[in-house]
C-alpha cells in the first residue's frame, strides 16, 4: 500500500523514517513536502522487512541514502525490542550514510495519525497499563497537555474539560475504563490508529529544518517503562 | 589461510558485553574494543536480558568510532561486517544484528551472521602460534561445554558436552553459594588459588562427575550440591571456604582435563585448543599443559581477553567465512538472529 500526501512546510527536505515500536513496520520518505509510505503487519517478522523496505521506497523514489537529509525514527513507547530495531537501523543508516536522526515520540505520531484537534494517545503497554500523553493541535504543530507517561486506564492524567478525541491500542483495549475516567470529555474515539512511519515523517521535517538533528550514536529509545527488574537489595 | 585482503568488522552482543573488532586478512587485528556491563547485572544477581538490550545500544556506534579511529581506518574502508547471530539473548543479539544490517546497507557491503560458538572455536587461531585444522577444541563458558572435533572451517563433530550445567555456570553458581558475589568464577578460582598457596592443610575431596562414564560427556551440577552439603557440615571460615574452592575447581579441572585427553586420543589428534571464559582459569591451564606435555600433544590458548566474549573472534570468523560464501548469499537486506542455535543443528557440523 502506498500513499501520498501533501504537507506544506520544509519542502526541500528528503527524509527517511521508520517505525517497528507495534506488531506493524513502516517505512515512510518525505520529498519536498510530499511523503510516500508502506505499511506491513510484521508480527515478530521487522528484522526481515525493515531493510528490503527502505530498499524498495529509496528504489521508487529514485533515492539513495547519501542524497536524504536525514532519518526519523519512532523512539517510542511500544514493543523494547521493535524500539531498538527501528533505533539500530536509524544509528546505522545514519552513521553509514553520514546523516543526522530525528527521534519522534510514537504517541505524538498517533495523535498525527488522529488529525488534528485535541488528542488522546493511549498505547496498550501491557500489565494492565497504557503509555498516556495528550495533545493539541496549533498552528505550528502539536502543543503537548499532558506528558508521555505509563499509568493504568483508571488513573490515567487528567485533561482540561473539552471535546478530546481518544486513539490507539490503549482505547481499543481499554475504550470503557478510560472513558469513564474522562466522564464527557472524549467525545469520540477512532479505533485502529497506530504510530506510523508516514506521521514520523511529517513530524520530523521541521525539526531537521530547524537543524535539530542529532549524532546516530546519541540516537535512543524512549521506553518510558524504565523499571523492568528488581535489584536484589530491592526483593 | 587468507587468499584475498578483506577488512572485516566485528560486531558481538550476545549476552553482557559488547565487543567490536577491525580484523585485516593480510594485516591481522587492526584493533578492537569491548565493554563489560557485568559490573551493572552484579547488582540483579544475574543477566538482566532486558538491562543487557538496553545498554548494547548505547555502546556499540562509540565502541565502532573507537576502534576505526585506534586503527586508522574509515569506514569506507570496510569490505564486510560480522556479527553474532546467536545462539543469546534474543533482544541483544538483535541491537547487533540490525546496527550491522543497516551500516552494510549504507555501505553497500556484505553483512555475515556468525555463530557465537564457532566464533570461540576459532579464537585461539588469533594467537601465534596458531593451530593449524584439525584440532580437538575444548569449550568451557558460562554457557557451554563441549569438546568438538574440529576438521576446518564449519567442519565440526561434536564429541560430548555437559548433561547438565556449563563449567563457567558451576563456578558461577558455586561462587555465588560460597558468598562471591557474581558472577564468581574468577573470584572462586582467585580464592582457590590463593588457598594453596598459603600451605593450608584443611582439606576436602569432593568428587569426579562422570570420570569414568566411558563418554565425554560432563555434568556439573551435582558438583555444586556437593559444595552445599559440605558448608552444612562445616564452620564456614575464611579457611574452609579457601579450601572449599580449591576442591571444586580441583575436581571441575580434573574432569575437564581427563576428558579433553581421551577426546585427543579417541581422536588421534595431538592438538588441543581451549576457548571460551573458563579457558581463563589458571590451575585448568597449568594442568592442561602438564598432561599433554606426558602424552606429546600441543594445547592453545586464546589470549586471556579473547577468552570470554568478544567483537575480535566475531570478527575473525566473519573473514573466514567471507572467502566461502558465495557473493549471492552475501547480499542480504533481511537479517536473523538465533537465540537458540546448535551448531550440529545448522549443518555448520559435519
Ligand atoms: N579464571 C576463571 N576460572 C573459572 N571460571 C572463569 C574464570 N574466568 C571466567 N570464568 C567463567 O567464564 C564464564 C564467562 O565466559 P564466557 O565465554 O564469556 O561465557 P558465556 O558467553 O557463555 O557467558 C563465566 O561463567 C565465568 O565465571
Amino acid at each position: 500500500m502506498a500513499t501520498v500526501e501533501s504537507h506544506s512546510s520544509d519542502s526541500f527536505l528528503k527524509i527517511l523514517a521508520l517505525d517497528t515500536s507495534t506488531e506493524y513496520c513502516s517505512v515512510a520518505l518525505f520529498l519536498n513536502g510530499e511523503v510516500i509510505s508502506h505499511e506491513i503487519l510484521a508480527g515478530q517478522r521487522h528484522s526481515e522487512l525493515i531493510l528490503p523496505m527502505v530498499r524498495q521506497a529509496l528504489g521508487e523514489a529514485g533515492l539513495t541514502l547519501t542524497q536524504l537529509d536525514g532519518i526519523a525514527f519512532g523512539v517510542g513507547p511500544g514493543s523494547f525490542t521493535g524500539l531498538r530495531i527501528a533505533c539500530g537501523i536509524a544509528q546505522g543508516l545514519a552513521f553509514g550514510a553520514d546523516l543526522p536522526v530525528v527521534g519522534i515520540c510514537t504517541l505524538e505520531a498517533l495523535a498525527q495519525e488522529g488529525g488534528g484537534g485535541r488528542i488522546i494517545a493511549a498505547l496498550d503497554a501491557r500489565m494492565s497499563q497504557i503509555y498516556h500523553a495528550a495533545y493539541e493541535k496549533e498552528a505550528h504543530g502539536w502543543q503537548l497537555i499532558a506528558e508521555p507517561a505509563l499509568c493504568s486506564p483508571e488513573d490515567a492524567p487528567l485533561v482540561p474539560n473539552g471535546n478530546w478525541t481518544g486513539c490507539g491500542s490503549g482505547f481499543d483495549k481499554y475504550d470503557q475504563a478510560l472513558r469513564a475516567r474522562y466522564g464527557g470529555s472524549v467525545k469520540r474515539t477512532i479505533s485502529g490508529l497506530r504510530p506510523h512511519a508516514r506521521s514520523i515523517a511529517q513530524l520530523a521535517a521541521p525539526r531537521f529544518a530547524m537543524g535539530g538533528g542529532i549524532d546516530p550514536a546519541d540516537a535512543m529509545p524512549c521506553y518510558i517503562r524504565n523499571k523492568v527488574a528488581l535489584k536484589e537489595k530491592e526483593r | 589461510m587468507f587468499s584475498h585482503p578483506l577488512l572485516v568488522l566485528g560486531i558481538e552482543t550476545s549476552c553482557d558485553e559488547t565487543g567490536v573488532a577491525l580484523y585485516d586478512t593480510h594485516r591481522g587485528l587492526l584493533s578492537h574494543a569491548l565493554y563489560s556491563q557485568s559490573e551493572m547485572h552484579s547488582e540483579y544477581g544475574g543477566v538482566v536480558p532486558e538491562l543487557a538490550s538496553r545498554d548494547h545500544i548505547r555502546r556499540v556506534l562509540p565502541l565502532i568510532r573507537q576502534i576505526l579511529s585506534a586503527a586508522g581506518v574509515d569506514l569506507a574502508d570496510l569490505d564486510a561486517i560480522a556479527y553474532t547471530q546467536g545462539p543469546g539473548l534474543a533482544g541483544a543479539l538483535l541491537v547487533g544484528a540490525s546496527i550491522s544490517a543497516a551500516l552494510g546497507f549504507a555501505l553497500n557491503i556484505p553483512v555475515l551472521g556468525i555463530h557465537h560458538l564457532e566464533g570461540h572455536l576459532l579464537s585461539p587461531l588469533l594467537s601465534k602460534p596458531a593451530p593449524a585444522f584439525p584440532f580437538v577444541a575444548l569449550l568451557v563458558s558460562g554457557g557451554h561445554t563441549q569438546l568438538m572435533e574440529v576438521n576446518g572451517l564449519g567442519l565440526y563433530t561434536l564429541l560430548g558436552e555437559t548433561v547438565d550445567d556449563a563449567a563457567g555456570e558451576a563456578f558461577d553458581k558455586t561462587a555465588k553459594l560460597l558468598g562471591l558475589g557474581y558472577p564468581g568464577g574468577p573470584a572462586l578460582s582467585k580464592l582457590a588459588d590463593e588457598f594453596v598457596h598459603s600451605g593450608h592443610s584443611k582439606y576436602f575431596e569432593l568428587p569426579r562427575p562422570m570420570l569414568h562414564s566411558g563418554d565425554l560427556n560432563f555434568s556439573f551440577s551435582g558438583l555444586k550440591t556437593a559444595v552445599l552439603t559440605l558448608m552444612h557440615k562445616h564452620e564456614m571460615t575464611p579457611d574452609t571456604r579457601g579450601a572449599m574452592a580449591f576442591a571444586f575447581q580441583e575436581a571441575v579441572v580434573d574432569v575437564l582435563a581427563e576428558k579433553s585427553l581421551a577426546a585427543l586420543a579417541k581422536t588421534g589428534l595431538t592438538q588441543l585448543v581451549v576457548a571460551g571464559g573458563v579457558g581463563a582459569n589458571r590451575q585448568l591451564r597449568n594442568t592442561l599443559c602438564r598432561k599433554a606435555e606426558q602424552i606429546g600433544a600441543t594445547v592453545f590458548f586464546p589470549e586471556f581477553e579473547f577468552c570470554t566474549d568478544n567483537g575480535a573472534m566475531i570478527a575473525f570468523a566473519g573473514a573466514m567465512r567471507m572467502q566461502e560464501t558465495s557473493d549471492q548469499d552475501k547480499r542480504t537486506d533481511v537479517f536473523t538472529i538465533n537465540a537458540r542455535w546448535d551448531l550440529e543443528m545448522q549443518g555448520l557440523c559435519t
